[in-house]
């Protein structure tokens, strides 16, 4: 029984799977937007070989900062999303989920955030801590709307809070059938090119004036943690949308590929809006959020209680 | 190590480290990152902080003021880490050898593993380079 749990931690659905597709679907995006620039782009094991080689250097401790923290961060962060991969795998595939998973969700992909503010504030270097400060501008930003749309499927599932009984609810035809629950996933995928720091929403790590943001000072395999914890949420991110939106997946037959066209689907979109957008400012971003997506994702609440 | 050192060759993330050049390098430099020559496909990087960086691309030559900081940044990378200097600056002092504040022996300053002369060398020149280092890793 334990084992089978330890399993379910650590390969499938949990650490290896999510570690693996997360990295393919990271080749997939910078061989995309290779193309978009009419380059040719890395080859397919690039991201591993990055993380390999990430893992073999030296991790410099910088004296006078609060190095348990800064090496902690990465972890946590680590294992959090080890934790939802597995949660959120088990529901898609196995259909296993507790009462009321969904909240624990909620405060869990927050976490994230919450580990790179710690981890870019704990370095003590000026940048590192203006993009902490940036990160929690936009977790500001993107929560609200998150949390609205969130509660469109719990909504039209008839107050239903466990993730996997969202799942059943949707057997006869999936929410984004529906105009409150396409609204909630345009929302929705907005607000997770947000918690992803993607383009057009990279403000806390921008390269060109922050240098990297709060991942400035972190070297070697501390920095291959957080590396990978970016390239898991590519996976579950989507998957969540899923979960939500799309009914989950129905693998028999004909099914596992509309499962795959629902995850493509959704990655594609990530990456056009990502390519096709340059950074905005911070105040733009909260502005964008505040007073356009929380109240469209409001105005999907409505109807969703309309029952449209 | 046969097996890392591989790994290594297939992501060498370069960090531009600018010593008081002519400022003509850093242009080409820049001219090697853009899509035309694309090293992303050699799995090549720009990042941004020092602390990521496997490869310190240094341009001109170094003078008193900055080669305490070239120094610095070199111990603030994290190891293995491979210097390529780029320019006839770096590698013979160019136009620059007789001024007055010019450092002597550059070796003494960070040691440099590979020197890329021209003024400034084409992108083409850089990244021939980038493969001979890539070449010494794979053994
Ligand atoms: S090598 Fe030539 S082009 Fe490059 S920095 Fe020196 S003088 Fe300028």
């Amino acid at each position: 029984m334990i084992g089978k749990q330890i399993l379910y931690l650590l390969v499938f659905p949990g650490l290896l799977f999510t570690c693996v597709l997360g990295l393919l679907i990271g080749w997939l995006d910078r061989k995309v937007s290779a193309s978009f620039q009419f380059r040719v782009g890395p080859p397919i094991f690039q991201n591993f070989n990055d993380i390999f080689k990430l893992l073999g250097k030296e991790v410099i401790l910088i004296k006078d900062t609060n190095i348990t923290v800064f090496a902690l961060a990465p972890i946590a962060a680590f294992s959090v999303m080890v934790f939802l991969s597995m949660s959120i795998g088990l529901v898609l595939f196995y259909g296993l989920g507790f009462g009321g998973d969904i909240i624990v969700m909620m405060y869990l992909f927050m976490f994230f955030s919450v580990a790179i503010i710690i981890g870019g504030s704990a370095s003590g270097n000026v940048l590192s801590s203006l993009g902490a400060g940036r990160e929690i501008k936009l977790l500001l930003a993107d929560e609200l709307a998150f949390i609205l749309i969130c509660l469109i499927p719990i909504i039209k599932s008839g107050y239903l809070l466990g993730l996997n009984e969202i799942v059943i609810a949707q057997s006869d035809g999936a929410f984004i059938g529906s105009i409150s629950g396409f609204i909630g996933f345009l929302v929705g995928l907005l607000c997770i090119q947000a918690k992803m720091t993607l383009p057009p929403f990279h403000i806390p790590e921008a390269e060109t004036e922050l240098a990297e943001g709060p991942l400035m000072e972190y070297s070697g395999p501390l920095l291959a943690l957080w590396k990978i914890c970016q390239h898991m949420m590519w996976v579950i991110f989507p998957f969540f949308l899923i979960i939500l939106f799309f009914g989950g997946f129905n693998l028999v037959g004909i099914g596992i590929l509309w499962a795959i066209l629902k995850y493509v689907l959704i990655i594609v979109l990530m990456i056009i809006i990502k390519n096709t957008n340059p950074r905005i400012q911070i105040d733009t971003a909260l502005k964008f959020f505040w007073r356009y997506a929380s109240p469209l994702a409001l105005i999907g609440i409505i109807l969703a209680v309309l029952g449209v | 190590m046969g097996w890392y050192n591989k790994r290594l060759a297939k992501s060498l993330w370069v960090f531009h480290v600018s010593g008081s050049p002519c400022n003509n390098c850093d242009i080409e430099i820049l001219d090697l990152l853009t899509p035309k020559y694309d090293v992303e496909r050699l799995g090549i990087k720009l990042v941004g902080s020092v602390r990521q960086a496997d490869v310190l691309l240094v341009t001109g030559v170094f003078n008193n003021k900055v080669a305490p900081k070239i120094k610095k940044l070199y111990e603030q990378a994290p190891k293995p880490v491979f210097v390529v200097a780029v320019g006839t600056c770096p590698a013979s002092g160019c136009t620059f050898k007789d001024s007055y504040n010019t450092v002597e022996k550059r070796e003494d300053v960070i040691p440099i593993d590979m020197y890329i002369p021209g003024c400034p060398p084409k992108p083409e020149a850089m990244i021939e380079a980038v493969a001979k280092l890539i070449g010494v890793l794979n053994g």
